[in-house]
């Protein structure tokens, strides 16, 4: 089953692309410069999507290298602990939402630490593949289409992303402890 | 909600930096952020061009309308304010297809292109939609069945379980899509009662 799926997901991308292409030129569409007109507008929406991913990061960088978040953490963590959630994935569950870079850093360093095969290596892999980068997201596609007011969807992500961390340790703690 | 959560990150990252003493770390990383920025729309202006020339395509052929009636049922579920057959549904579903297999760089793209589509739908340009909100939530919650970035990473780890957490995975990225769904409606609900 799994083969199958990592077979589909390398032939996924050449393959709707020459699709998409092919099936366009039988169709007469002048396909090449179709092609470029749209792809032009990537420029112009990278450019849009700048200056909001520069006020996030900026906001995400000062939080973290103040050590404002550390702050966060050390008041949260006692509590998560009493719930029985490992103290070393913690931080972890924390700047996923924020930060991809950062979340994956914290990964690589519990995998180098405790392995990847041991309860804390799978547990941390678990977490990082399943919730994404809330506030990048959020960032880039409400830049994208210049959306000021995004009303509860930061909320509701931030939750889901809550859902997600404590689905993550509760099925982990069943299947590998 | 943003003006808020982005007025208090900065401003109670400065003050825990006068505290702390770390002014210098603090402008340091301000300024890196400000790099790293131009370096993440650098990385994603690339496949992004080549989707929205390759949906361009799509969208001529009405292969992309074609996708949308497929989508259909599971559209009406999620997005019940989106006409029928709209492109919108087209691109939100390639945006799931590349997501659930793990094809983030391509996912970016394809979501970015359907947000545009729903915004052409929104009566209000400024404010998100009940279909952008949905939208934005499943894709933060991540859909996924192949999570490729930790699978790389457990291969150069040289794990004996490589693919062990896919089911971990799966099962904990369900519950928190179903759960962003749900609180999503659910907030909806409660934003239209205190409008009424």
């Amino acid at each position: 089953m799994l083969d199958f799926i990592t077979l589909i997901s390398k032939w996924a991308i050449p393959g709707v692309i020459v699709f998409i292409i092919l099936l366009s030129f039988y169709k007469g569409i002048d396909v090449y410069d179709v092609f470029t007109t749209g792809a032009l507008e990537g420029v112009s929406v990278g450019l849009q999507i700048l200056p909001c991913l520069i006020a996030m990061l900026m906001a995400i960088s000062i939080f973290r290298s103040s050590g404002a978040l550390d702050l966060l953490l050390n008041f949260i963590a006692p509590l998560l602990k009493k719930l029985g959630i490992p103290e070393q994935i913690i931080p972890l569950g924390l700047i996923r939402p924020l930060s991809g870079m950062g979340s994956l850093a914290i990964v690589t360093d519990i995998i180098n630490n405790f392995g990847p095969d041991s309860f804390l290596g799978k547990l941390a892999s678990t977490l990082q593949g399943s919730t994404e980068t809330t506030f990048y997201v959020a960032t880039v596609y409400f830049g994208a289409v210049k959306i000021k007011k995004t009303r509860h969807a930061i909320l509701a992500g931030l939750i889901a992303d809550l859902a997600g961390f404590l689905a993550a340790v509760f099925i982990c703690q069943l299947v590998f402890n | 909600m943003l003006n808020i959560i982005w007025v208090i990150m900065i401003f109670s990252g400065f003050i825990v930096a006068a505290v702390n003493g770390r002014m210098e770390e603090l402008s340091t990383a301000i300024l890196e952020s400000g790099e790293e920025s131009v370096m993440m729309v650098i990385k994603l202006i690339g496949p992004m061009s080549l989707w929205l020339g390759i949906m361009k395509l799509a969208e001529e052929t009405g292969l992309v309308k074609i996708l949308a009636k497929l989508f259909r049922p599971v559209a009406k579920l999620l997005f019940p304010k989106i006409p029928e057959d709209n492109p919108a549904l087209g691109s939100i579903m390639m945006n799931f297809s590349a997501n659930l297999l793990g094809l983030g760089n391509s996912a970016t793209p394809l979501g970015i292109k359907a947000m545009h589509q729903l915004q052409e739908l929104n009566d209000n340009s400024e404010t998100a939609s009940d279909a952008m909100c949905t939208f934005l939530v499943i894709n933060t919650s991540s859909l996924t069945l192949i999570p490729s970035t930790i699978l790389a990473l457990r291969v150069s780890a040289n794990s004996n379980q490589i693919t062990s957490i896919i089911g971990t995975t799966l099962v904990a990225t369900c519950c928190s899509t179903i759960v962003g769904v749900i609180v999503n409606k659910f907030l909806i609900k409660i934003e239209l009662m205190s409008n009424a």
